[in-house]
């Protein structure tokens, strides 16, 4: 070998595969303003949907009259309830089993709700109209608090199931029961409070909120009447999903549906649904023959499509009194909204809730959702989480933080002291997840050092005893977290979605000349999947990740997959990719073979390409192995090299996480301002490092603007008061926090490459440590907690109560 | 409705058309112009994702009618690129940084950027935290943007780009 021969070191650089801060493919058409967003669409004939939306939170519909707004110049159609009757679309599936209107039939259920439809030759047009369209309602009673939601007297939300016992999730006991759910042993976790020689409960309440990403839900449907065929390019996180569903309730026959999601502009969560507007839009094109837009504006966004949390949840604690936990109790009363359109897998109607016992090793547990309807906007989707996992995470690290000061302990060592220990891994919780690997204790010790936690205890020791000198106004608050999040959705005996198991899928091909094309049944909204699948290949197949194009979203080219949300897409179709690779590999070695005249086991794999063992200089490249399947093939073997692969998860993946925060607080004026964040993710095998580390600044952004300002607030008249950027708090470049991150990498050994997902740890981590950090401030004066969002009015009023400023 | 005959020059060509008086700007753009790159986030002057530089300012054109525009000298996010095709050192750096994720917000946080580098062509963490604090980003926390934007102040002037330590 001369000098000239690159190293293999050299030749895995070039691959830019796993572990390389691959710059990013999509970015080169992104900041040229050259993507394709839904709203970028303009089909020739297009006309432009519009909805005329309820004021009220609850009243009957008495009169509703489209005549003027008919007559308006430029509009072709008015949409109502009873229109859609007519083709049996005025009610619509939801992914939870549930039913919901698509146009309001008789009654309006929350503020905003969708009552007509416009379309028109001109957005301007179809909004004139909108103004037009005579409605006239009869108000009935309100109901927009969960806790009321169960009481005899309170105001009926759903008529049409009223008298119904039996739901989606089994027996319902009062007509505004959604469903009850529970998981655990309670009869063991009873026990365990008996014995208990300390005990805490507290009733936390992770409030409503929206994920809303920056590009609003938005679609374009276009029906050819000719063909019978659909066209729906849409703002899909999960375009298959949409395909099949939009097949069973239009009973277009599923081939003739051709979904799209082009570029998206950011999901979060909030565009996992099939809403209103997709609906009408599509009927509108079937009706009109002509395609139909349909854009929210930011007011529909916040107040409509989705929402996140609204879990109100009673929890305690039983503990020994040298600070061991012993068991768990948590009664959660959910608040679904109007109509149950939670985006769970079918048989969680809690989601994964029951990660609830987190990271600690709790011998007995027990947890109880009841689910009811309220006058508020249908969803429940995550919000940057997978399934209710951060609700989970925060209800449980709260609880931690209230039971270490009532032991007198602190909230980093009473964590360290019940973390599932490594030896303990793979760890069956009390809920009966295997949680698949990890190091706990090193990740909080590591984040403790990087901290100088004890430094930042003796500094707030100080402080407190000043400001009980009088001589400062300002609090230091320490957040300690540590998440265990449970990503991957999901093994096929455990999850589907209206019985679709939740499997992912990659298909790839490779060309004669080693470049190749990926198509997967995930859908990035900004996660980079264009970079990073192609990084996995690289390294599987020993083909520059330049070479691979990513294709998601054309339900006609892709194989079928659940999308993108809970941090799902490295779980499983990240592995689908890495299993196909394996395919492809393993023909190409036969081929190899065949070409050096050797028996496959004298090969063996040198980073991108087989050589012979023992006699090196015998080689086929990866690329010359691509040709030799187009043009000689050994006998008998089938041309072509390309595989596909469904993969079906054995377990979920366990990321987790140790983030320790400090702010300072002025009581005077309730300003938390965050001095400090340092968050340690553990999410395994990382592919893209600088990747990973932009997801993690963006998660933590979102978990700072939830923890310390945004609330999807109704009055009790059922108006929604936060529905704009004047009232809906997201942060802005000057009091969004430095993110200090650091990782430990400890794989997932049932990953076929030991990624976990890391999208929505940040998220889940870090709305408990910015509270806990808050929460932290006060504790010395004996405050236990303090409800989210700390914004400066509530962190005033805890000082308030806490007679802060006499 | 009647409409308003408007001209302006935008990305240096002059382009002329008649409008309703009530068309937003930003509605002209991307419709009319079929200049995509400017979005539309919020229609209520808070996200930023519609910015564009008008007459030397940066200028939320979701707020404006296009009829205000008349007369104006406009650039986009198209029009942001070097004379011979290359990328303008902000497009290179937020690419450089990864200071996108769903490119969303990137065209008019790039177009405001251009201009705060116009005002201030050295600035600091803070002047670009509160320069670019009305346009709004979900995806990337902002970090990655603030080091993108110095990575091209850096380019421009011609200096090397140091990283901040962590």
């Amino acid at each position: 070998m001369n000098d000239m021969t690159p190293t293999a070191a050299e030749r895995a650089a070039k691959l830019e595969g796993l572990g390389c801060k691959r710059k990013r493919v999509e970015d080169i058409r992104f900041v040229q303003g050259k993507g394709n967003y839904v709203d970028d669409l303009k089909l020739p004939g297009m006309l432009y949907g519009d909805l005329v939306r309820s004021p009220h939170g609850h009243a009957r519909i008495t009169r509703l009259d489209t005549t003027k707004a008919a007559a308006v110049p430029g509009v072709v159609a008015v949409l109502t309830a009873d229109v859609l009757k007519t083709v049996n679309l005025a009610w619509m599936p939801t992914l939870a089993g549930d039913v919901q209107m698509v146009l309001a039939d008789g009654k309006v259920l929350f503020q905003n709700q969708e009552v007509a439809f416009v379309v028109a030759e001109s957005r301007e047009a179809a909004a004139d109209a909108v103004e037009l369209v005579e409605v006239e309602y009869e108000p009935l009673p309100v109901n927009v608090d969960p806790l009321k939601a169960m009481a005899p007297n309170a105001p009926v939300i759903r008529e049409d199931i009223k008298d119904k016992t039996d739901g989606a999730h089994g027996k319902r006991k009062h007509y505004n029961h959604v469903f009850s759910w529970q998981a655990g042993d309670k009869a063991a976790a009873d026990a365990a409070f008996e014995k208990a020689d300390v005990k805490i409960r507290e009733f936390i309440v992770y409030p409503r909120v929206h994920p809303c990403p920056l590009e609003t839900c938005q679609c374009v449907a276009s029906f050819d009447k000719i063909e019978g065929e659909l066209t729906l390019w849409g703002t899909f996180q999960a375009p298959h999903v949409i395909r099949t569903v939009g097949s069973l309730i239009s009973k277009i026959p599923e081939h003739k549906i051709h979904v799209i999601a082009p570029d998206i502009g950011g999901g979060f969560g909030n565009k996992v649904g099939a809403y209103s507007g997709y609906i009408c839009a599509i009927v509108a094109s079937i009706v009109t023959g002509r395609p139909v837009k349909w854009t929210e504006d930011r007011i529909e966004n916040l107040s409509t499509t989705a929402f996140a949390r609204d879990f109100h949840m009673d929890v305690e604690i039983a503990c020994t009194k040298d600070g061991k936990v012993t068991g768990l109790r948590c009664y959660t009363i959910a608040d679904h909204g109007a109509f149950d359109a939670c985006a769970n897998a079918t048989k969680w109607p809690a989601g994964l809730f029951s990660i609830i016992s987190g990271s600690y090793d709790f011998p007995a547990a027990y947890c109880l959702v009841d689910g009811v309807y309220t006058n508020k906007a249908p969803g429940g989707v995550a919000y940057r989480c997978s399934f209710r996992v951060t609700e989970a995470a925060y209800c449980i690290e709260r609880a931690m933080d209230i039971m270490a000061q009532k032991l007198g302990m602190d909230p980093a060592e009473f964590r360290m002291k019940n973390l599932i220990r490594r030896e303990q891994f793979p760890y069956t919780s009390a809920f009966g997840w295997q949680y698949d690997s990890g190091d706990y204790q090193t990740a909080l010790k590591k984040a403790m050092e990087a901290t100088n936690y004890t430094k930042l205890r003796d500094e707030q020791k100080a402080k407190r005893e000043a400001f009980k000198r009088g001589e400062t106004r300002e609090l230091m608050g320490i957040g300690v977290a540590f998440f265990t999040e449970i990503v991957g959705a999901g093994p096929s005996r455990a999850c589907d979605i209206l019985g679709i198991a939740m499997f992912d899928s990659a298909e790839i091909r490779i060309h004669p000349t080693g470049s190749g094309i990926c198509r997967l049944g995930t859908k990035s909204q900004g996660q980079g999947h264009e970079t990073t699948y192609a990084q996995i290949i690289a390294t599987e197949l020993g083909l520059p990740a330049d070479n691979i194009t990513v294709e998601e979203g054309n339900t006609d080219t892709a194989p079928y997959g659940l999308g993108t949300y809970g941090s799902r897409s490295t779980p499983v179709s990240g592995a689908a990719t890495a299993m196909a690779c394996r395919k492809i590999k393993a023909k190409a070695q036969m081929i190899a073979a065949y070409m050096l005249e050797v028996h496959d086991d004298d090969l063996e794999w040198d980073v991108d390409r087989f050589r012979v063992k023992g006699n090196p200089e015998r080689s086929k490249t990866m690329t010359e192995l691509a040709w030799a399947a187009y043009h000689e093939v050994p006998p008998g073997m089938e041309p072509g090299l390309e595989a596909i692969n469904y993969y079906d998860p054995p377990n979920f993946t366990f990321p987790y996480g140790a983030y320790i925060c400090v702010v300072d607080i002025d009581v005077d004026t309730g300003m938390a301002k965050v001095r400090r964040f340092f968050a340690l993710d553990d999410c395994g095998t990382r592919i893209n490092p600088m990747i990973i580390e932009g997801q993690i600044h963006g998660g933590l952004t979102e978990a700072f603007g939830i923890a310390m300002g945004q609330e999807i607030h109704y009055d009790p008249d059922g108006n929604v008061t936060t529905a704009s950027f004047m009232d809906y708090f997201l942060p802005t470049a000057v009091e969004t926090p430095h993110w200090e991150t650091d990782w430990t990498e400890v794989p997932s050994p049932h990953h076929p490459i030991g990624a976990k997902g890391v999208g929505e740890s940040p998220n889940v981590g870090g709305v408990p440590c910015f509270s806990n950090a808050v929460n932290d401030a006060f504790s010395f004066l004996g405050s236990t907690h303090i409800q989210m969002p700390h914004d400066h009015w509530r962190v005033w009023t805890a000082a308030e109560n806490l007679g802060l400023h006499q | 409705m009647a409409k308003s005959q408007v001209a302006m020059t935008v990305n240096g060509t002059t382009v002329e058309a008649l409008v309703e008086p009530r068309t937003l700007l930003i509605h002209f753009l991307r419709e009319e112009l079929r200049l995509t790159g400017p979005h539309i986030g919020c229609e209520t002057s808070h996200c930023g994702a519609c910015t564009v530089d008008l007459n030397g300012k940066s200028v939320k054109s979701c707020t404006m009618f296009a009829v205000q525009a008349n007369g104006a000298d406009i650039r986009t996010i198209e029009g942001m690129a070097n004379p011979d095709g290359t990328l303008h050192a902000l497009q290179e750096g937020f690419r450089e940084m990864h200071g996108l994720q769903c490119g969303f917000c990137t065209p008019g946080m790039v177009t405001r950027a251009y201009r705060l580098l116009q005002e201030n062509n050295n600035p600091s963490e803070e002047e670009i935290r509160f320069g670019i604090a009305g346009n709004l980003c979900r995806c990337t926390g902002y970090q990655n943007i603030v080091k993108a934007i110095q990575y091209a102040a850096a380019k421009l002037n011609g200096v090397p780009f140091q990283e901040a330590a962590e």
